[in-house]
């Protein structure tokens, strides 16, 4: 096609006055609340289902009424599972779609490197996803599970279920390291003993030698906080083995993206797990929200532990803001830290005003054929491993990630 | 006396994997000198195709040592037809290639099996030796690691047809004037290399999750077990695999299995700085 400059002219001049005209008409009659999620690339699995929670929620405040007599906008953009894009897009989110409130990033690399941009232009940001914990940031409102929720309800359980002597197989990077120390400290304060510590690159697929190894130590219980597709690997050559009958098993990672989906009922039956959602919770709000989603998605298997989280995060934060009677951060953040909580699918989240993090339920549960069975659950536990570091309201000027010492 | 038993298997079991991962670069990369970087790709689709066929009821053994080698055979074809044919003896050129077509793979099969694990169980259960218990399924990758070496040295060794390959590899215009055609001959060992990698993806496949990217786990190993084995196709495969299992099994028992695989290649680096052309350009001078 030729074009010549009249038609171009006339062509980018409506564009343009149409990119000048729509924010005008636009400001003011929505609250716009941006989405930043990996909807695609490596980490799809884990963003996709988060990005259909952020809408759904977004979905029914608005047919609700809206807040504060305006509907919500969902201004999201896909970081396709490349850090580099995060600081880009949490940019353009903040200043020029001047967004009300962020809510996203998945891995903990992606929320540090938006962070800082969410904080400057202070924008409230909410992280809803499970972490290895110690974020203390007076803008950032986290309502995942920290290792210290999860080894404290599942250690305990699983010690009670099999005997004293446990070892660890842990990933090899930051969240397997700081995991394994809060397994070795609650395994000691409830009088067991470590056997053995393996750590393994996030690549490592075949465990033959460790689980011989494994055997010479003679371990009542192995833990495995083991972290993707390769280490997936490590329960098959379990079970494969036969050793699935001999020694218990507990995680603190498998199912989060739907694991025991994808091992067999052989391979899976009477591993053990802790966390905070789970599809199989025989709760009326779980039902309810199952069956909302599968009206709008077709059928809701798709749901997972930080989908959940992602839902819950939207709610907590409409709540507050219908508290404060305004978007305003300051009010905002004053409203979020005078105990706010509200009932989700996956029970009581309260938010913790000290660290910004979450009081909720843990669940301990079991795979049994392809389902998390929820064997007991531990109500309203404090995420006592980030306050022991954090406290936000002594030091609200706070800005770190602590390493916290165990 | 269990534990050294439990200990031999595994040594056992993990030659027999650096095997079956390298056997099939070897013939591409080591007869045909085409750096195939898509290498673990192939591996990668032969357990997809393996579990496709698994899930639409077929018998797991026929699944994994029938359909998928035919299978990433027949896409080992297209691929050389399309891409590789124009590319022998450009080492650098093909290695730019098969970098794409790997990438090609790894997004195709994300879009079509979605970027989620997925398995199949081992077909064969676990015993005990004494108080230790051992995977069965080692010993059925033992026992095809065993058949591919000798089926493998038969067809190079002793069969028409290996002779003709491997002359043709040495002196394609030689092959020519004698009235094969060396195009054609590339084209069906191609063939065989893809076939070989879409074996081993096929087996290795009940033992792990895979998940779209899985081939860049392999290709490493695969790359360093085929170079330090040197020139001789069947006897450097098996030298170094067996060098390079028994070194990472050993520190992944004595320590522990991340100082088995820095152990593998530590021994890689040594090896190639006292080698240069691999072990058998040293020893077994001269054989297949």
């Amino acid at each position: 096609m030729i074009v010549n400059r009249r038609q171009l002219l006339a062509g980018t001049s409506a564009l343009a006055a149409a990119g000048l005209v729509r924010p005008a008409f636009a400001a003011g009659d929505t609250i716009k609340v941006g989405s930043i999620l990996d909807t695609s690339g490596i980490f799809d699995a884990y963003g996709k289902p988060m990005d259909m929670a952020l809408r759904l929620a977004v979905k029914e405040i608005n047919a609700a009424g809206g807040l504060l007599g305006k509907q919500l906008e969902v201004i999201a953009y896909d970081t396709q599972s490349d850090m580099a894009l995060y600081t880009q897009y949490g940019q353009q989110l903040t200043r020029q779609d001047k967004v009300d409130v962020v809510h996203g990033g998945i891995l903990s690399a992606s929320r540090e490197a938006i962070r800082q941009t969410m904080r400057k232009t202070r924008t409230p940001y909410f992280y809803n996803v499970l972490y290895e914990g110690g974020v203390c940031d007076r803008n950032i409102f986290i309502n995942g599970v920290t290792p210290a929720q999860q080894v404290e309800a599942l250690v305990p359980y699983a010690m009670g279920k099999s005997g004293k002597k446990v070892y660890i197989l842990a990933a090899d990077y930051n969240y397997g390291q700081i995991t394994a120390r809060w397994i070795q400290k609650i395994v000691t304060d409830n009088g067991g003993e470590i056997v053995g510590m393996d750590f393994f690159p996030l690549d490592v697929a075949d465990f033959g030698a460790t689980i011989a190894k494994v055997q010479t130590a003679a371990p009542d219980l192995v833990i495995a906080p083991l972290v993707g597709g390769a280490h997936l690997s490590f329960f098959r050559q379990w079970a494969a083995a036969g050793m699935k009958d001999k020694i218990a098993l507990a995680s603190t990672t498998l199912g989060v993206g739907n694991e025991h989906k994808v091992l067999t009922a052989e391979e899976g039956d009477g591993i053990m797990v802790a966390y905070n959602y789970s599809q199989d919770l025989e709760t009326p709000a779980n039902a309810d929200f199952k069956g909302r989603w599968a009206e709008e998605y077709g059928d809701a298997n798709a749901i997972h532990e930080i989908a959940v989280s992602n839902y819950q995060g939207v709610h907590t934060w409409a709540e507050a803001v219908r508290k404060a009677g305004t978007t305003e951060r300051g009010a905002l953040i004053e409203a979020m830290e005078s105990g706010i909580a509200i009932d989700g699918p996956s029970g009581r989240i309260a938010v913790d005003p000290k660290t910004h993090h979450a009081v909720l339920d843990v669940h301990i549960m079991e795979f049994e054929n392809q389902k998390m069975k929820v064997i007991e659950t531990l109500t309203q536990r404090q995420p006592i491993d980030t306050q022991s570091v954090c406290d936000l309201r002594a030091n609200p000027d706070d800005n770190t990630q602590y390493e916290i010492q165990i | 006396m269990d534990l050294f038993a439990v200990i031999l298997v595994e040594i056992l079991y993990s030659i027999a994997s650096l095997i079956l991962i390298s056997a099939g670069l070897a013939v591409v990369f080591g007869m045909m000198k085409v750096i195939n970087l898509a290498h673990g790709e192939f591996m990668m689709l032969g357990g997809y195709a393996t579990i496709v066929a698994v899930n639409q009821g077929v018998n797991v053994f026929i699944a994994m040592l029938v359909i998928a080698p035919i299978t990433v055979g027949l896409i080992g074809l297209v691929v050389e037809r399309l891409v590789i044919r124009h590319l022998y003896g450009r080492l650098v050129d093909t290695m730019l290639a098969t970098w794409g077509i790997s990438l090609l793979f790894i997004g195709l099969a994300t879009m079509i099996f979605g970027n989620t694990t997925t398995g199949i169980s081992t077909p064969i259960s676990g015993f005990s030796v004494g108080t230790y218990q051992i995977n069965g399924y080692n010993f059925f990758i033992i026992l095809v690691a065993m058949v591919l070496v000798l089926g493998l040295y038969i067809v190079l060794k002793l069969t028409r047809l290996g002779l003709i390959a491997r002359g043709a590899m040495q002196r394609a215009d030689m092959a020519a004037a004698l009235g094969y055609s060396p195009s054609r001959i590339y084209m069906a060992t191609f063939f065989c290399g893809a076939a070989l990698s879409g074996l081993a993806g096929a087996v290795l496949a009940p033992l792990v999750g895979l998940v779209p990217t899985s081939g860049g786990a392999y290709i490493a190993k695969a790359f360093i077990t085929v170079i330090a084995g040197g020139p001789s196709l069947i006897a450097g495969l098996a030298s170094s695999a067996g060098l390079f299992g028994v070194t990472s099994q050993v520190f992944a028992f004595s320590i522990s299995p991340m100082a088995g695989e820095i152990a593998l290649l530590v021994a890689a680096v040594v090896l190639l700085r006292l080698m240069p052309q691999g072990i058998t350009g040293r020893f077994f001078k001269g054989k297949v």
